[in-house]
């Protein structure tokens, strides 16, 4: 008894931290839990089988995909950019780019309706060649980015920091030109993180809701249907396509975490 | 051959000026400074990788101040070898050739010949994380002479190894000097390291060159208190030198005498090496020596070597061997001679 008391009085920090970490565990897991494994899997099945969810998951996942791909080719050599180069008011641009992680996703919606609009000449310019975006996939598109391109920005920012500027340094006294030493060397070195800020961006792109229930109602992505089926059905109703949607991104995300966990071992 | 003219480099804090080198073909250059006195941006201004404020740069009678860096046939190696750490040693080496774009069975027999040449053969297909620290100099020489480099320029390479792997570093790089007759500017702040490789050194300091020659001069000659102190001079003093009986010099600090052999007359300093001065238990009689009477005052032990200090009342830092001073059964606070020759003193 004694023993285990001067045990526990060693580690009191180590029990206390433990314990309220705990709190917040159980706090994260258990609502996802109690929803998935409350769910009768017929009623689930019944639901994947509607051609309206199914369109809607599908929709989701590669709206937020291209999303993603147009971070990768405009917010890569931005985070680059910013990692090698050090500027007055390199600070405002940094903070610029965390902007839409702290802004309500709604008025972030409103924003970009505001500049995709029919009223704005940016809009308008897209209009011209043919590309809409309210009430279309490209605005759900640009409500995704919007919302989930400073994960991509700041992880492949990081990346770029940690690969050592005599690295390029050393390419170019052995004949590579500034765009050979970038795909040679800093991008094969900086892709770890530039692949896990991708998974991170794709994930909240397919778990946005705010934005693009303001830009795009219709064609309808998982999070909004499942908001659709809250408000006009109630919960049980909404229940099985919100767990479907849980499952898919914990799958994803689990996996993809993986492979970019893999990649760190290799 | 290279040329460098008045090169100016702006460092932020401080800045390189008016810097002129000319090194010959096949020349071991040694430039030798204190860390933080902007060694490795010389050499980067030099590759074209840090931007010049004025000046040019010359490689071989050509003019290539503004030519890029890929362009220049310049070999670099940093001190902590800079590999990239997602290719293997092959990899590493393949890196220059690849760019030059060479037939593919030229590659394989360019690599096997350089990693044979290093000695790094039976490590072609590591990854840079597994090697020691000299594996890995080794390995980043290779890939910068891969390309057969004008010049080939080494920032530091020995100051990250331990004593073994620096000793074994230091060898290949006189084998390689020997053999490729590359021409070679290597920055270092070790001394030793400097008369050990050099073909010619020049001492950086403040931002300027301040004194060129071979090892020899530079030890035996500094022409400045920076250079004498980097040479590990030890004794340097300032005094006045006169006219003594005989056409003799003599300089004179506050109240001592010594017996020099100059031409110089005037205020002026004068380095006086440690291992120029004899210690004994009794007076030498010598003419042509300066013997004084002093009290060690310090022992500084280097293992092998030990750094004595005598106050005669002025302190002379003076270098014995292990043996002589079990030898001489010498202690702190001990009566003893120390006896050097006129000639040992330089004035400048």
């Amino acid at each position: 008894m004694r023993k285990m008391l001067r045990w526990v009085a060693a580690r009191k920090l180590t029990i206390t931290f433990f314990l309220l970490g705990l709190v917040i565990l159980l706090f994260i897991f258990v609502p996802l839990l109690k929803m998935v494994f409350s769910s009768d899997p017929g009623i689930l099945w019944d639901t994947l089988g509607e051609g309206e969810v199914r369109s809607a998951i599908w929709l989701t996942l590669y709206a937020a995909l291209i999303a993603t791909v147009v971070g990768l080719l405009l917010g890569v050599p931005l985070a680059y950019f910013l990692a090698r180069h050090r500027f007055r008011g390199k600070r405002f641009v940094e903070t610029l780019i965390d902007i839409p992680i702290v802004v309500p996703h709604s008025a972030a919606g409103i924003a970009l309706l505001f500049v995709f609009g029919q009223n704005f000449f940016v809009g308008k310019a897209f209009n011209s060649v043919g590309i809409d975006f309210v009430s279309a996939v490209p605005g759900i598109v640009i409500a995704m980015l919007f919302v989930s391109v400073p994960f991509l920005i700041n992880s492949a920012k990081n990346g770029f920091e940690k690969v050592d500027v005599r690295l390029e340094k050393v390419a170019r006294t052995l004949g590579a030109s500034p765009w050979q030493a970038f795909f040679r060397v800093s991008l094969p070195l900086a892709w770890r993180s530039i692949f896990s800020g991708s998974v991170m961006m794709w994930a909240r792109g397919i778990s946005e809701f705010g934005a693009v229930l303001i830009l795009a109602y219709h064609p309808m992505v998982a999070p909004v249907m499942v908001y659709e089926r809250f408000e006009e059905y109630g919960l049980d109703y909404a229940r099985p396509v919100a767990v479907i949607l849980i499952l898919v991104c914990i799958v994803l995300f689990i996996a993809l975490r993986s492979l970019a966990y893999r990649g760190e071992k290799a | 051959m290279i040329e460098i003219k008045n090169l100016t480099v702006d460092l932020g804090t401080f800045s390189l000026q008016d810097i002129n080198l000319k090194i010959e073909p096949g020349e071991y250059f040694i430039v030798l400074g204190p860390t933080g006195s902007g060694k490795t941006i010389l050499l980067e201004s030099i590759a074209g990788l840090y931007p010049i404020k004025s000046g040019e740069i010359w490689l071989n009678g050509t003019e290539v101040t503004k030519v890029e860096p890929e362009k220049r046939g310049i070999g670099f190696v940093y001190q902590d070898y800079a590999l990239f750490p997602h290719l293997s040693v092959k990899g590493n080496i393949l890196f220059g050739l690849k760019q030059m774009k060479r037939p593919k069975g030229e590659l394989q027999s360019t690599v096997d010949w350089i990693a044979g040449l290093l000695g790094v053969s039976h490590l072609l297909e590591r990854k840079p994380e597994t090697l020691s620290g000299g594996e890995r100099q080794k390995v980043a020489l290779a890939r910068a002479l891969s390309i057969s480099p004008q010049v080939l320029l080494l920032d530091e390479p020995l100051s990250a190894l331990d004593p073994q792997a620096r000793e074994d570093v230091q060898h290949e790089l006189r084998e390689i000097h020997r053999r490729l007759e590359t021409t070679i500017i290597h920055v270092t702040h070790d001394f030793e390291e400097a008369i050990a490789l050099g073909d010619r050194i020049a001492v950086l300091g403040e931002g300027h060159i301040l004194q060129i020659g071979t090892p020899e001069q530079i030890f035996r000659q500094p022409s400045s208190e920076f250079v004498a102190r980097f040479a590990m001079a030890r004794n340097i003093f300032s005094g006045e030198v006169h006219d003594a009986e005989e056409g003799d010099s003599i300089l004179s600090i506050g109240d001592l005498e010594l017996a020099v052999v100059t031409e110089l007359r005037g205020k002026l300093h004068a380095s006086l090496r440690p291992e120029d001065i004899l210690i004994s238990k009794e007076a030498v009689i010598s003419s042509a020596r300066n013997s004084l009477r002093g009290t060690i005052t310090r022992i500084d032990n280097r293992g092998s070597t030990l750094y004595l200090t005598v106050s005669t009342p002025l302190d002379f830092v003076c270098l014995v061997t292990r043996r002589s001073f079990e030898e001489l059964g010498l202690k702190a606070g001990e009566e003893v001679y120390i006896t050097f020759k006129a000639s040992a003193i330089h004035v400048f």
